[in-house]
């Protein structure tokens, strides 16, 4: 029924005492997602609203068995604080910090080769196993559990589009925000293979947006791989060249990743693409009923 | 965060590379005094704006003695200089950089940027110089040679070995050039650099080879660990207003059109921006007021939407999540009540407690047109900003 977080999540939250970090832990224990332990270095042996804080992730892993953690830490520290998990073994890393040092990003990159963590983001939303388990910053109450996985480089236009589906009846495996920065620890690619391994994932909606190549490679691995129905929307079609917008990695650089090559891409691989955002929930409703009939 | 060339050449001198002799000067006297103290046969005044394609515009001219130097200078400072990159209304020439003329033999493109599947610096060289880079990669992508930084261990010599034997250059050309581009590398990754550009960079006359040109940028979120970096940034090349709303901690950038836009979070703002030019208008902004759209924010957003005189209507879309719709209506009135909003603004709210938050907005006293969808609400945007209904 999901990938990667389910019932089973016992999560870490890095940085649980921070304003940030206190204010979603509350959310993702009132969603039901079983937080078991906090990290924050100087306040280890204290408990927050019930919650054992630990000095390091690793003291928090041995005491709790915790498998994943989410990254609540300034940008300053949120590197340094994903390589603790990995050294840590914890085999899900969310890095919700928005603003990391692009090469910070690369020297993680390098740190987790080999190693067996998957990590998510940084600069994204989290994820969520509707009913399940929540990890990051998304509102619960919008999702509903069902057969549709959410993949997106964005927040609030995942809300949108989750929002959409759930109007439409549509209810979702798993929701996943990969993340707005230019280095991300999981890619499209990556997700689309996790829910293609997961037969309970029927369609997938994928949106995506100016910057990069994810998309173009997207669309290859969907046309080769996918056999669900997918729904994909690109934000940016009139976004200029060389500006940044918000997201440190939606720029158009060097004439390269504007939304008309991504949509050429996705068109090409015969994947259906909506241009209104507001007709997502629709498209995948139209989607999956093309298939059941 | 874009420098100046001759902010980028300080940078590079220091790593090592080989630039020509000159220096930056902001009045035409003063120019004749760097071309006296360097006493060349010949010069050269580059006008120092962030924008590409200079030489195009009369923003790069020569001169052959300082008094030449400065009539030319007179000319060039206080310019509009336009160029491809800088849009009709082109960039004001405050400063000029002068330097040295060089004797040129062979113009060559070295380029450092971020390969984001690789995830790390990738370094580019071009057999040709002088033009766009851009253009190269359309017309023959061959021509580009690339090889990536080694995760742990470096740019080692043989890759800058092989780019520059693989570009034709001769032995003793070849050693000043792995030179400069290890220097190049080391620059790019102690300044957190986001893109650093030598083009051309050229072999003279004597067999130097020389960065003639210099272009750098940073990487905004390590401007924090680089205080020195951050002294260089230069707020006369900003846009006022993106200057103003970064000030606020606002994301935002003008555009061309009159539709203005104030959305939460930087997807759904762009795709507000594309659902304005799906209903026929044009956007006038991009404006990110952060994923929780406080009241604050919406007053800072408001604040720099107001006074554009190109925003004809205003569109405020707001996905409101853990942010209730009803706190997000409230802040919005609030902030609105309290500026003189002077054109039509289409709201639309969606999310937690939507009816609620609609209804604050109708009961608001405001004259808010209240749309139910997102296309919705641009169409009606649109046919507001041309004074329909």
């Amino acid at each position: 029924m999901s990938i990667l977080a389910d019932r089973n999540t016992r999560l870490l939250v890095q940085g649980i005492t921070g304003r940030e970090g206190a204010f979603h832990t509350r959310q993702a224990v009132a969603y039901g997602t079983q937080v078991v332990a906090g990290v924050t270095p100087g306040k280890g042996g204290t408990t927050h609203e019930g919650i054992p804080v630990f000095n390091t992730a690793a003291e928090a892993v041995a005491n709790t068995g915790a498998n994943a953690s989410v990254i609540f830490v300034p940008p300053p520290f949120a590197a340094d604080a994903v390589m603790e998990a990995a050294d840590a073994s914890v085999p899900l890393v969310i890095c919700i910090t928005e603003g990391i040092p692009t090469l910070d990003m690369m020297r993680v990159m390098t740190f987790l080769q080999g190693k067996p963590t998957r990590l998510i983001g940084p600069n994204c939303p989290g994820i969520i196993t509707p009913g399940q388990c929540k990890i990051g910053i998304m509102p619960g109450a919008i999702h509903r559990s069902g057969a549709v996985g959410v993949i997106s480089r964005s927040g609030t236009l995942t809300y949108e589009a989750v929002a959409q589906l759930t109007a439409c009846g549509i209810g979702q495996s798993t929701c996943i925000g990969i993340g707005g920065d230019p280095i991300l620890g999981t890619r499209f690619v990556d997700v689309l293979r996790l829910f293609r391994e997961d037969p309970e994932t029927r369609g997938i909606v994928l949106i995506g947006e100016i910057g990069g190549t994810a998309e173009e490679e997207a669309a290859r691995y969907i046309q080769e791989s996918i056999t669900v129905p997918v729904v994909a929307f690109i934000a940016g079609r009139t976004a200029p060249p060389g500006k940044r917008m918000g997201h440190a990695g939606a720029i158009i650089s060097g004439g390269s990743g504007t939304a008309a090559e991504k949509v050429e891409a996705l068109h090409r691989a015969g994947i259906r693409i909506v241009e209104n955002p507001a007709s997502i929930g629709e498209a995948m409703a139209e989607a999956l009923t093309a298939r059941s009939h | 965060m874009k420098i100046h060339e001759y902010q980028a050449k300080t940078i590079l001198k220091r790593f090592g590379v080989v630039v020509p002799r000159g220096e930056p000067c902001s009045s035409s006297r003063e120019a004749a005094e760097i071309a006296s103290r360097l006493g060349a046969s010949s010069f050269i005044l580059k006008a120092q704006v962030h924008a590409g394609g200079r030489g195009k515009g009369g923003g790069i001219r020569t001169a052959g003695s300082p008094t030449e130097v400065e009539r030319v200078a007179g000319e060039m400072i206080g310019m509009r200089l336009v160029t491809p990159q800088t849009g009709p209304d082109g960039k004001r020439v405050r400063r000029l950089l002068v330097e040295e003329a060089q004797e040129i033999t062979r113009e060559l493109y070295l380029g450092i940027v971020i390969d984001r599947s690789e995830g790390s610096p990738v370094v580019m060289v071009c057999p040709e110089g002088g033009v766009e880079i851009e253009e190269v990669a359309r017309r023959s992508p061959g021509k580009i040679l690339k090889a990536s930084s080694v995760p742990g261990v470096g740019f080692p010599p043989f890759l800058a070995r092989k780019l520059a034997y693989g570009v034709g250059l001769g032995p003793k050309e070849v050693e000043k050039t792995v030179i400069l581009i290890l220097a190049l590398v080391r620059a790019f990754e102690e300044s957190d650099a986001a893109l650093i550009e030598v083009n051309p960079l050229v072999v003279t006359r004597e067999g130097d080879v020389v960065a003639l040109d210099a272009k750098a940028s940073f990487d905004d979120n390590a401007l924090y660990r680089h205080p020195e970096l951050r002294e260089l940034r230069d707020l006369d090349e900003e846009e006022p207003l993106e200057v103003e709303a970064s000030r606020s901690g606002l994301s935002y950038i003008k555009l061309q059109g009159d539709v203005g836009c104030m959305v939460n979070g930087a997807g759904l703002a762009m795709a507000t921006m594309d659902l304005i030019q799906l209903a026929g208008g044009a956007p006038a902004n991009f404006l990110d007021v952060g994923g929780g759209a406080s009241a604050d924010q919406v007053r800072s957003a408001f604040r720099i939407l107001l006074p554009d005189s190109s925003v004809r209507a205003l569109l405020i879309n707001i996905f409101g999540g853990i942010m209730r719709c009803d706190v997000v209506a409230e802040g919005v009135v609030a902030a609105a009540k309290q500026m003189e909003v002077r054109v039509p603004v289409v709201v639309r709210l969606e999310g937690t407690n939507v009816e609620e938050g609609r209804r604050i907005l109708r009961d608001s006293g405001l004259n808010f047109t209240v749309a139910s969808g997102m296309l919705d609400a641009a169409r009606k945007v649109v046919s507001l900003s041309r004074g329909g209904p």
